[in-house]
Formats: C-alpha cells, structure tokens, sequence
C-alpha cells in the first residue's frame, strides 16, 4: 500500500508544468524526458549544453526538497534488480520508437492536443496496466 | 551561459514537481496501475496539474512570435500515428508496468541516491542506444535488398 496524495500529487504537478511552459518560452523545446536524454547519447548532439543543465537540475531537486523541508521524499522499489534491467531496457528501446514518454506525450504533447500524443499516452497507459495486472495477479510476483 | 542556467534552473523545478508529486517511487507508480489491487489514485491528481498549468501556459508562451533564447519554437511537427508511435508506446508501457520508473521518474530518482534507480537508469540509456543504433543501421540498409 501507499498512502493516497492528492495534494501534494497535484502541486507536484502543477510544478512539472510550469517546467514545461517554462522551457517552452525560454528555450522553445518539448520538455520531453526522453528527447532531452536521447541527444546527451553519442552521437551527442550540438546542443548538448542545456540538456545537461536540464538534467542536473532534475538530479539535484529531490536533495534540494529534502534539505530545505527536513522531510526525506518517498521512495520505496518492490522490483528485483533483474527486472529493473529488463524493464530499463524496454523502456529505452520503446520511448525512442514511441518518440516520447509521459513528460513528452503525456504532459507537454496532450496540452497542445497533439493526436499522436494522445494515442501514445493511451497506449502505454493501458499496456501498463495490463503488464501490472499480469505481474500481480496472473503470475503473483512484485 | 543563460541559457545553460536558466535550463538548470527549470531542471530544478521539474525534478521537485516530480519528487513532490510521487512520480519518483516505483511503489506509487506502480500502485497507480494496480487498478483491481492496491490501487493508489494520487497519480492521476499529477496528470491533472501538470496538464492545467501546461495548458493554458502553452496558449500564452505559443502566440509569441519565438522563445526567449532561440530563433524559433522546436515543435514535432509530424501528424501521422504510426506504428513506430504505437508500438514503441505500447513497448514504453510494457516496461514502465515491470519497473515503475518512466524516464521523467527516474532521472529525478538519481537524486535520491538509489541503486534501483541507477540500475533502471543505466538500462534505458542503452536501451535508447541500442534502438537508436537499430533504427540507424536500417535507415542505411538500401530498400531493394
């Protein structure tokens, strides 16, 4: 079980938006997680500047939460390591042929009411499900 | 340089919004997708504010004329859905159901300082990788062949 947190679920969200507007008006660019990484990989691509800047500030928030609120955040993974690797690497292989996962499609790509966002978000929303289904109460596992 | 720190600093408000939001605990996300278990609703509340806020932000930031830094907006400007978007989608969720990190979740989680994220991290990068190596070799393969 985890505790239902609508609050603070909602702020946090509100907050990946104004991330989103915000790199839109600065910078011009989808904050899409997984087009910011696909182009630090080599060939990494000319400017490769602000998406590292990106990313560290992404790295850096949750210490910077814990340190100015006292409260460490929640994290807790049931998963066993093997699986965490297959599971990365289905991720990585199916955001890159999706072009795009839930910060780009989901967020930034269903505000612009991109029909090829909302059937990628619908999509992998539902195999999800369906793959937790299966994991849980087909096979019994984590 | 202003753009490398204003891009910093967006990178900071994102991974809070994320960390905040629960996005960053495997447990949560996974919970969230456990609709006839242990089904924990608070994800779709993320859903819900990072859509509001990004909504109405885009009409305002998109009828400027360009961006603050850049000549022009970067936007996709394919129409079609493919199989490509459908199946790479399809596969995306496939593995955010084992793992429960996607990759907005888990870079921020690198923060934390947990191996499980490192591990699902290091994965997905040559997840992405390999794909983009596989898309390549096929885009060089001559199409008669």
């Amino acid at each position: 079980m985890t505790a239902f947190t609508p609050l603070a679920s909602f702020v946090g969200g509100t907050m990946i938006g104004l991330a989103a507007v915000l790199l839109m008006a600065f910078h011009g660019r989808i904050a899409g997680m997984t087009g910011i990484i696909t182009g630090l990989l080599p060939p990494v691509s000319a400017d490769w500047g602000w998406r590292a800047a990106f990313l560290a500030g992404a790295v850096a928030a949750p210490l910077a939460v814990t340190l100015l609120t006292g409260t460490p955040i929640g994290f807790e993974s049931p998963v066993p390591t093997p699986w965490l690797i297959v599971g990365g690497l289905i991720v990585g292989v199916g955001v890159y042929f999706g072009s795009g996962c839930t910060s780009g499609h989901g967020v930034c790509g269903i505000a612009r009411l991109s029909p090829r966002s909302i059937a990628a978000t619908l999509t992998f929303m539902a195999t999800a499900i369906a793959t937790v289904f299966v994991i849980r109460h087909v096979l019994g596992g984590f | 340089m202003r753009r490398i720190l204003m891009a910093g600093l967006i990178g900071l408000v994102f991974g809070t919004g994320i960390a905040v939001s629960g996005m960053a605990n495997p447990a949560k996300v996974l919970n969230f997708f456990d609709l006839f278990g242990t089904w924990d609703p608070s994800l779709a509340f993320v859903m819900g504010g990072a859509l509001l806020v990004t909504a109405i932000g885009y009409r305002f930031v998109l009828k400027r004329p360009a961006p603050m830094f850049e000549a022009r907006f970067h936007l996709p400007g394919s129409r079609r859905i493919d199989m490509p978007l459908i199946g790479g989608s399809a596969v995306f969720g496939i593995g955010w159901g084992i793992a429960g990190f996607c990759p907005g979740g888990a870079i921020p989680a690198l923060g934390l300082g947990e191996a499980s994220a490192f591990i699902f991290v290091g994965a997905m990068m040559a997840g992405i990788f390999a794909a983009r190596a596989l898309r390549t070799a096929m885009a060089a393969r001559p199409q008669n062949a």
